[in-house]
């Protein structure tokens, strides 16, 4: 009895959570230009229609891009910031700590205007350099990826760097072939982490984006308040595309780490 | 030697130390020093008693703050049981579950809202007639996995000797639950309330793709940021600062300290 209570109400909620996803993912098959209108056939004009419309395609790759490239810049500057703050006098990390923690705490909105503010306002560097928008999109992810890899940091065995040290590697060395590889699970995690975080972007991007540069998030806020249908439910057929997308992530990366488990229980 | 060696490797923070100077906390700076003058650069006050002094937005706090708690309080409502019975059902699969509860967050949001405003549009007709309704389901449908996700975590720490010592000694299930269970759970439930009390306070996208044309505190920035109104859009960014400022400091007395899950599951 409790049992189905149990099973009933999950139920509920992830149909309910996967309803509205999974219907613009039938839609996005047909003809049809609106949910509840009348289907004649199906059709994959939409997924067509994403690919040669230039204006969505440079805005997806933009999008990547923008995402890849600052994830990259924000894991090098936290891993080598979250490295440095373990090593740190105890109130210096404790600075640095909290310093981390503040984009973490803050509203989006507050993070992208008071950069925009600071760097296009006062400083005047151009929104069209992108160099506002990178910094933003940066400030955005580095403190998670910061925070990813202190856990990390702390299960290592300094013994192993002393051990190095002793059997005569440089500092350097012992950083990069003993401690770093301990600490890869911890930046891919926040490598992935900062990657999906610039991709959900809305608010950064906004307050810092050149004015001819659409993110997938500023787009789609543009077209729902056009009439375009054509553009509308070719964002049926990219919704359902990164649907499928992080399933296929979700479920490598849970194999992965569940053979990785298997390899260190034997 | 060994000092130096030290002292090398702390170094290593720096770039980061620098980074989190000039692009988080002087943009924080800034925002202060523009809320406190006007456009001639003079100090004055009188951003602030604008703003306190009008129906209007003092109108647009009062909405935010009311939207925001509906939201939290049913997103508790809704993710408190799933968690519960996520963490403690015993299932097969048990992770495989919760990532099914998880996923949807690495799905863009704008994408996942345009979906529920189709599925709404068929429900209802005309969807601008229920703007409250509709933005606490949007809002709700936007960050209900962040509310599942340290519910779930300190569910799972949960210590099941305890639950059976209250049971031998005479506590009926109702009485675990409200004596050990409830009382254990706090710090997930401080910590959910957060992750979804703030951003709904803020995310003036989704009221604005539902066609809710009511403004929250989120809103009033963007439409300062839209009128070049960087004194009035600092005085608005500092007011959320200090609001976000006060949540923190009283979530901190509540929260353990190594549960910080903010969206970090893979």
């Amino acid at each position: 009895m409790k049992k189905a209570f149990s099973c009933v109400w999950l139920g509920i909620i992830l149909a309910l959570t996967y309803l509205p996803i999974l219907i613009i993912a039938v839609y996005s098959f047909t003809d049809a230009n609106m949910v509840g209108g009348s289907i004649s056939s199906g059709s994959f004009e939409n997924y067509i229609n994403l690919f040669k419309n230039d204006e969505l395609r440079n805005m997806i790759f933009g999008t990547v891009l923008l995402a890849v490239g600052s994830a990259l810049l924000a894991t090098i500057l936290a891993t080598l910031g979250a490295i440095g703050a373990h090593y740190s006098k105890r109130t210096q990390r404790a600075v640095l700590n909290v310093a981390n923690q503040v984009p973490v705490v803050n509203a989006d909105v507050v993070t992208g205007f008071s950069v925009c503010v600071l760097l296009i306002i006062l400083l005047g560097i151009g929104k069209d350099t992108f160099v506002p928008l990178v910094i933003g999109h940066v400030v955005l992810c580095a403190p998670f990826v910061y925070l990813s890899i202190i856990p990390k940091l702390k299960q290592l065995d300094n013994n192993l760097y002393e051990a190095a040290l002793d059997l005569g590697a440089t500092p350097a060395q012992a950083l990069f072939k003993v401690v770093l590889p301990q600490l890869i699970p911890g930046i891919l995690s926040g490598f992935m982490l900062a990657v999906t975080l610039s991709l959900d972007d809305y608010f950064i991007t906004t307050y810092t984006k050149p004015s001819t540069f659409d993110t997938i998030s500023t787009y789609v806020v543009n077209a729902t308040k056009g009439s375009q249908t054509e553009v509308k439910t070719a964002l049926w057929a990219l919704s359902t595309l990164i649907f499928l997308l992080v399933v296929i992530i979700v479920v490598v990366m849970n194999v992965l780490s569940a053979r990785r488990k298997e390899k260190t229980k034997k | 030697m060994k000092l130096k060696l030290r002292f090398s490797r702390s170094q290593l923070c720096l770039p980061y130390a620098v980074f989190l100077i000039l692009f988080v906390i002087a943009p924080l700076l800034v925002i202060i020093y523009y809320a406190f003058t006007n456009g001639q650069g003079k100090f004055t006050f009188d951003n602030f008693t604008n703003f306190f002094a009008n129906s209007n937005t003092i109108g647009t706090l009062l909405y935010s703050l009311l939207l925001s708690l509906t939201t939290t309080v049913i997103c508790l409502i809704i993710a408190y049981p799933t968690a519960y019975i996520l963490a403690r059902s015993g299932f097969k699969k048990q992770y495989v579950l919760l990532m099914l509860f998880i996923l949807p967050m690495w799905i863009n949001f704008t994408l996942r809202i345009t979906a529920l405003k189709e599925v709404l549009t068929v429900l209802e007709g005309n969807i601008s007639l229920h703007p409250f309704l509709n933005s606490v389901i949007g809002m709700t449908y936007d960050f209900l996995p962040f509310m599942i996700l340290p519910l779930y975590t300190s569910f799972l720490k949960l210590d099941k000797n305890l639950l059976e010592a209250a049971s031998d000694l005479g506590a009926n299930k109702f009485i675990v639950f409200l004596r050990v269970t409830l009382p254990l759970s706090v710090p997930g439930i401080v910590s959910g309330i957060t992750m979804v009390l703030l951003p709904s306070m803020t995310n003036y996208v989704v009221l604005d793709m539902l066609y809710n044309s009511t403004y929250i505190m989120g809103s009033l920035i963007g439409s300062y940021f839209s009128a070049y109104d960087w004194h009035n859009g600092s005085m608005i960014s500092l007011v959320l600062l200090i609001i976000i400022f006060i949540v923190t400091l009283v979530t901190n007395r509540f929260s353990d300290k190594d549960s910080d899950s903010r969206r970090t599951v893979l």
